[in-house]
């Protein structure tokens, strides 16, 4: 029954593969070989794995730490906190890496873009881990407890093993991001991968090799897709036990403990948050371009809210299917759609922003240059971030509760409706947020892709920064920082 | 910008009212709306805070009335080169001369009738005759005054891979400006030579930067003693941050240096947007006195149509360049510039 929309849905997300396919082999298979298979990229692919592998292990380390501490421990202001370990979404790593590099101009090459991406990118852990924190069933750590197990051991023993879907998928998003980011790493001076599919748009307005270098970052994607799926095994993690669901105990932080805690969380806030922030703050302090404009920044705001909502919506209307089809069905079908559907996430926004306008003067011109057309690049781009919430939302909801629904004589549809969607609509939600943050901050696609005349908050950015003029594009960012806060908090609150 | 928003606007003899007279006209455009010569879609790789003032002036000058969007050259170029015949803009307004040049190869752009090229020397726009520059930029050494003395200053681009300058030059490789100052080098003191420069300069531990504005920074802060630029860029940088603020100066290679080429940025109508007509009168505002002063006072480039001479006060007079003798339609071997600079591993 969910057959038909999720392979839509996989088709879909495919679409920018078709593309890719032909431009890489305009010139023929050799010529497309030729440069998948030039010294430069093996070296290249190597500078980008070494990067991602850093990355990810930093991002485990500051998202586990700091959602631990904020939902298990008794941190003071842990709301706060967790609001703030998730607004670094809404920094667009180009903002990230100006402040760090500003500041510490020595950190350029390798440790810049390590540490600004790390920054970054540990939402994308946090939020996940602290969403099972929260919903996780405590009676079974009590169990660990009560059976002599001590703090650390249960910890390892009992509530590691429970985080690992939801930390594994974290940094599969994280990895991907690395793999697909360039505002970082050229601002940092660290060549990787994704700085050679620029530099053949850039230098030599050749389409043809950033085609094939982007075959093989699809390749590279599926790779670690499937990775990811080998260490979900058959695990479930709904609660099978009997009684209502209740949250876990926080636990007591010593004097000391509690300094450390609150050290640790202010820092990470400080490096990841405030100090973009503060660096925005600079520029409009010391710059000549400042200018009070409410008018264009009102407008601009606006139509960035619009476009993210819609983007999000479309994104996660597209992803159910497929999530509860690999949830609750598994099978080969499920798993090649929701492979299929991380195809456009490593890719450069740019790659898919031309696949977006070679398919749509072809064969869709209405929707060319129109907002629709747009919020499908936002979906085929950041599909994955709202497929990965949904579907963890779908693991902890006990499938036995469908199955009393199908016994009482409830069809398929009506037990997706009645009982699945409830369930995990709070996950939706979460995933919605989610891809409503990073939407905001998306650039390529939106320069290419909107309707004339129409500025997001992240296009004003570009405009004024590509001018030089830092303090008039200061008001643009904060203000991107500031309504991502709304979302931030609910995702902060939200329990599968 | 109250200087520039005095001037009188020159073309003003076109009114309104000759709008709907140039419809049905022998444009074969591909969209339904296009073919009219009262409207007109821009593609801008330039600032908006820079072409927007502009193209007020523009419709008030020309009775066209047009809509534009913006994004880097290159995002532009390939988005050209993605739409082919489906495109729907009538003028793209570009950067640099190396994305003329690609849409020109691809033969996604109209050749210009005589009486708008002759406004501009033969140098400074493209061999088919299909794009026209309409600014210049110099290429320049900015210096950290602080760390180097004015007369430590190299006097050649070849002083750069010395051993006095190991570890003190930063270049962008990827930029587009470095790359047709390259082609330069090459064309002007052959193949070998200009290989030869750029191992040397690798191997002086030159530092690789993305963009000129990475470079301005670096240069500022002390960290790089000097760099491979355009101009205006450190005008860009005065402006906002204060001339007075900045550790960065500029220095004009003298000789003909290579080091010293004069670069533009230009303008081209499309040959399957079906607006030549609103385009053409596009391009003739861009090289009229109005437009050129402007952009001589707002980017701090060099105009180069209509007779009109920079007003920047602190800028060296164009003829005070001593640029290379190269015309720019020799530079058209970007390729082979990038397969050199691969081959060295600098891209």
């Amino acid at each position: 029954m969910l057959a038909v929309p999720a392979a839509l849905t996989g088709a879909f997300a495919l679409l920018p593969l078709v593309y890719l396919v032909i431009r890489a082999l305009e010139r023929g298979p050799a010529f497309a070989w030729g440069v998948v298979s030039a010294d430069r990229t093996a070296g290249l692919l190597g500078n980008s794995l070494r990067l991602t592998v850093v990355v990810v292990v930093a991002t485990w380390v500051l998202g586990v730490s700091l959602a631990w501490l904020t939902e298990r421990t008794a941190l003071p202001a842990a709301r706060l906190w967790a609001v703030l370990a998730t607004l670094p979404l809404a920094v667009p790593s180009y903002v990230m890496s100006f402040s760090w590099l500003s500041a510490f101009p020595g950190i350029s090459g390798f440790t810049g873009a390590a540490v600004a991406l790390s920054l970054a990118c540990f939402p994308y852990v946090y939020l996940p881990v602290a969403a099972v924190l929260r919903g996780a069933d405590p009676a079974l750590e009590e169990a660990a407890r009560s059976l002599g197990h001590g703090p650390w051991r249960t910890f390892r023993s009992v509530t590691l093993p429970q985080l690992r879907p939801a930390a594994v998928g974290g940094g599969l998003l994280v990895a991907l991001y690395v793999m697909s980011d360039f505002g970082a790493v050229s601002l940092m001076r660290y060549d990787t991968f994704t700085r050679a599919i620029h530099t053949s748009y850039r230098a030599s307005f050749d389409r043809t090799p950033a085609a094939a270098l982007g075959c093989v970052l699809v390749l590279i994607t599926v790779a670690l897709v499937v990775a990811e799926r080998r260490t979900r095994g058959r695990a479930r993690y709904d609660r099978t036990g009997r009684g209502s669901a209740r949250p876990a105990q926080r636990m007591p932080l010593g004097r000391a403990a509690r300094t450390a805690a609150l050290g640790w969380s202010a820092a990470v806030a400080l490096a990841a948050v405030a100090f973009p922030v503060g660096t925005l703050c600079y520029w409009i302090a010391v710059g000549n371009s400042a200018t009070w404009a409410p008018g264009p920044l009102w407008e601009a705001a606006v139509a960035t809210v619009g476009v993210a909502a819609a983007g999000a919506v479309v994104t996660v209307l597209l992803a159910v299917p497929v999530a509860v089809l690999s949830v609750r069905h598994r099978g080969p079908l499920a798993r090649t759609l929701e492979h299929a559907s991380f195809a456009g996430h490593a890719l450069p926004g740019i790659t898919v922003a031309l696949a977006f306008v070679f398919l749509a003067v072809r064969y869709a011109e209405p929707l060319y240059q129109q907002w629709p057309l747009l919020v499908l690049a936002y979906a085929a781009l950041f599909l994955p971030l709202a497929l990965t919430g949904v579907r963890a939302a779908l693991l902890q909801a006990p499938e036995s509760l469908e199955e009393a629904a199908r016994s009482l004589g409830r069809g398929p549809f009506a037990t997706l409706r009645e009982v699945t969607l409830p369930l995990a609509a709070p996950g939706i939600a979460a995933g919605a947020a989610l891809t409503f943050v990073v939407i905001m901050k998306e650039l390529p696609a939106t320069l290419l892709l909107r309707p004339t005349g129409m500025d997001t908050l992240a296009t004003r950015l570009w405009t004024h920064t590509d001018n030089f003029a830092f303090a008039a594009a200061a008001p643009y960012a904060l203000t991107l920082v500031l309504i991502a806060a709304v979302p931030s908090y609910l995702l902060g609150r939200h329990r599968p | 910008m109250a200087t520039a928003a005095l001037l009188l606007p020159t073309l003003a003899a076109c009114g309104s009212d000759s709008e709907g007279a140039g419809s049905g006209d022998s444009d074969n455009g591909q969209n339904a709306d296009s073919g009219a010569a009262d409207t007109l879609t821009i593609y801008s790789g330039r600032n908006e805070e820079l072409i927007d003032p502009l193209i007020e002036k523009l419709e008030e000058a020309t009775g066209v009335t047009v809509s534009v969007r913006y994004a880097g050259t290159a995002e532009h170029a390939a988005t050209l080169m993605e739409e082919g015949e489906g495109t729907n803009a009538g003028l793209f307004i570009s950067q640099d001369a190396g994305a003329l040049g690609a849409l020109s190869k691809a033969g996604l752009l109209e050749e210009l009738p005589a009486e708008l090229l002759d406004d501009v020397d033969a140098a400074h726009r493209g061999t088919e005759d299909d794009w026209v520059g309409i600014s210049g930029r110099a290429r320049v050494l900015v210096y950290n005054q602080e760390l180097v003395a004015q007369a430590d200053l190299p006097d050649s681009i070849h002083d750069l891979t010395t051993e006095d300058w190991r570890g003190k030059v930063a270049y962008a490789p990827t930029n587009a400006s470095f790359q047709t100052f390259v082609t330069a080098l090459r064309v002007i003191e052959g193949e070998d030579r200009a290989e030869q420069w750029l191992r040397d300069l690798q191997a002086n531990d030159a530092e690789v930067f993305d963009g000129n504005g990475g470079i301005m920074d670096a240069v500022n802060n002390g960290d790089v003693e000097v760099g491979l630029t355009n101009h205006y860029y450190w005008y860009a940088t005065a402006a906002e941050e204060g001339a007075e603020n900045l550790d960065s100066r500029l220095h004009f290679f003298p000789g003909e240096d290579p080091g010293s080429l004069l670069n533009v940025a230009g303008v081209a109508v499309t040959a399957h947007g079906g607006q030549s007509e609103a385009a053409r009168k596009a391009v003739e505002y861009l090289l009229s006195e109005e437009a050129q002063k402007y952009f001589a006072e707002e980017t701090m480039e060099y105009p180069l149509a209509a007779g009109v001479t920079s007003p920047v006060e602190d800028l060296p007079p164009f003829e005070s360049i001593e640029a290379p003798e190269v015309n720019l339609t020799d530079l058209d071997s970007l390729e082979e510039t990038l397969a050199l600079l691969q081959d060295v591993g600098m891209v």
